[in-house]
């Protein structure tokens, strides 16, 4: 395993993340993304056979509340970060478009 | 009492000598407020305009009306919180994080909001959009990072005291570049409810304060109760104590070779610790031997065996996992709900533009890289090569210190391979500057709580000695924190401006 990123594969990825990129900025970010994949594939070398993973550190159980109706945020103060406002809602371009 | 007398107050002496009626709240507010509106080393993003009607000289809450400095990414009801990220500039949130919430019950009251590395991503807090901050010690450096604001407003007497957040060292540190303590808890123990989110699994609230004293005072109103806003928060098991021990007798230290470069046995500085050359500078491993030979002299058994055979690859195995988390937590902004929105005036009416610009506009470089590397390690073909991976390893790393703890009672090593650096020195090269997480990584990915404490002076530049101790151990850690700080006797007053 050795992590090289190319030129279009970094246009893919900041496709997936919603990144748009300048020009200028698409070959950097190969060179650094690349440096620092190649320096993490060095946990490729290690015997992790059998080896569990961990998403968590600590045993968390019946961390569900009880599902009962209680005051959430108004509208009002939900929309008053907005950075457009239409009606009741979010504002946002067309998705259609 | 005189302003200069009052700043050379620990929090927990202002406390007592409120308590006393030798100091009202209103005039140590008034003396921090003063000093917080005139920082010079871009310490605060926000200060309190006016003393908050809360600082009424209540000397029976527990915290009575101390000033607290609060790091950018807590939430703050009403007052700016921006996780230092032009995407957030200007943002108030409706509600104000639990770990605040509880502070200002105790009766804390919110004097400022600390600059920091944009959304926690940084060890020199140069990736803030709202510009570094200078350390109180040598203005031409970094305080560290990501809680940067934080350290260096404890350090030069702009806060008693102070909030951070540490994924993987973020509090200790700038602490230990600026010459105080920084505790990271056990992961769990203090809700992230109202954090702003970097690494979900990793991202924890600690203190930053002058001294463990205050860190144990300040923690002790953080943890309690599980908060039901956090499902991964804990029921702490015991009350905090102030810590109390002089002697270190029956305490057996810990010092991986992996992590200390052979600092016990004299290895040359450099040694040890085996990725791409980079080492442990000869300053700090010296500062580092010379708090072990005090830790011996208080009765403390300094354990060489000990070992962390899977450290070295802990830094690997967080570039992994934390940009993976981030990449995910941060796919919340995009121009809809809050923050900052850019068109691009041609296509108006492009939603996907519309999220591509507000992104591209809103984060820095750091941040916006280490969401590419976080895409692309959980993207289809390279999930199971980093993050399974980085998984195990971190499995591997939480094995190697439970079998260390059964051993010996703590870990020791330098909290950072270096002293503060010089600002601009790491920028450009990404690597090198997250190897000032090498020593603090490990233990983030085990969970378990570490501090960070000021042990000497390299060149003029503080050194800090971090100790780390089993889930839960917060008390004991605590007490021999303070007996080595006692024994140590480091004084940090030439950082005060």
């Amino acid at each position: 395993m050795r992590g090289v990123i190319d030129r279009e594969e970094v246009l893919h990825v900041a496709r997936l993340a919603r990144l748009k990129l300048r020009e200028e900025e698409i070959e950097p970010l190969a060179r650094e993304l690349s440096a620092i994949l190649d320096h993490v594939s060095h946990i490729g070398e290690l015997d992790l056979e059998g080896v569990a993973p961990t998403t968590h550190v600590v045993e968390v159980t019946g961390a569900l509340r009880a599902d009962e109706p209680c005051e959430s945020l108004s509208r009002e103060v939900a929309l008053a970060q907005a950075p457009a406002v239409s009606g009741n809602g979010f504002s946002v371009p067309s998705p259609q478009a | 009492m005189s302003a200069a007398e009052i700043i050379e107050l620990s929090a927990a002496g202002a406390a007592r000598k409120i308590v006393a009626g030798e100091l009202s709240s209103e005039e140590l507010f008034d003396a921090y407020r003063t000093r917080a509106a005139a920082d010079e080393l871009n310490c605060f993003t926000w200060v309190a305009p006016e003393r908050p009607a809360g600082v009424n000289g209540d000397a029976s809450a527990p915290l009575a009306g101390l000033p607290l400095a609060v790091k950018d990414l807590f939430c703050t009801e009403g007052v700016p919180s921006q996780s230092g990220s032009r995407i957030l500039q200007g943002y108030e949130p409706p509600y104000t994080a639990t770990a605040v919430r509880r502070l200002r019950a105790a009766g804390a009251s919110l004097l400022g909001k600390t600059n920091q590395d944009e959304f926690a991503m940084g060890s020199s807090n140069e990736n803030s959009a709202y510009g570094p901050v200078l350390n109180p010690w040598d203005r031409t450096r970094v305080p560290g990072g990501s809680s940067g604001g934080s350290a260096a407003a404890v350090a030069a007497g702009l806060a008693p005291w102070a909030l951070g957040t540490d994924t993987g060292g973020s509090i200790r540190q700038p602490a230990a570049l600026c010459g105080i303590v920084g505790m990271k808890p056990t992961y769990g123990s203090v809700s992230r409810y109202g954090m702003i989110a970097f690494a979900s699994s990793l991202d924890q609230a600690g203190p930053l304060t002058r001294d463990v004293t205050d860190a144990a005072l300040l923690l002790r109103h953080m943890v309690g109760r599980r908060d039901p806003c956090d499902a991964t928060s804990l029921e702490f098991p015991q009350t905090i104590e102030l810590p109390s021990a002089e002697r270190l007798d029956g305490i057996r230290l810990g010092v991986p070779a992996e992590l200390t470069g052979g600092a016990v046995g004299m290895g040359a500085a450099g040694d040890g610790m085996g990725i791409e050359g980079e080492g442990i500078e000869a300053g700090v491993l010296d500062s580092f031997r010379a708090a072990l030979d005090r830790a011996a002299q208080l009765g403390a058994e300094i354990v060489e065996s000990v070992g962390l055979p899977h450290a070295p690859h802990a830094l690997s195995a967080y570039y992994v996992l934390a940009p993976a988390e981030a990449s995910s937590n941060l796919a919340r902004f995009d121009g809809v709900r809050y923050g900052l929105r850019s068109i691009d005036p041609t296509h108006p009416e492009d939603l996907l533009e519309m999220y591509e610009r507000t992104r591209h506009d809103g984060f820095g470089a750091e941040v916006k890289r280490r969401i590419m590397l976080g895409t692309y390690a959980l993207s289809a073909g390279y999930y199971d090569a980093y993050y399974g991976r980085a998984q195990r390893v971190r499995t591997k790393i939480a094995e190697d210190f439970a079998s260390a703890f059964a051993d010996v009672d703590f870990i020791v090593t330098p909290t950072a391979p270096t002293v503060a650096f010089e600002l601009g020195a790491k920028t450009s090269d990404p690597l090198a500057m997250y190897l000032n997480d090498y020593c603090t990584v490990p233990m983030s990915l085990a969970g378990i709580p570490a501090i960070s404490i000021p042990c000497g002076l390299s060149d003029g530049l503080p050194v800090g000695l971090q100790i780390a101790g089993a889930a839960f151990s917060e008390n004991r850690l605590l007490d021999a924190a303070y007996a080595l700080e006692l024994a140590l006797g480091f004084d940090g007053s030439a950082a005060r401006v």
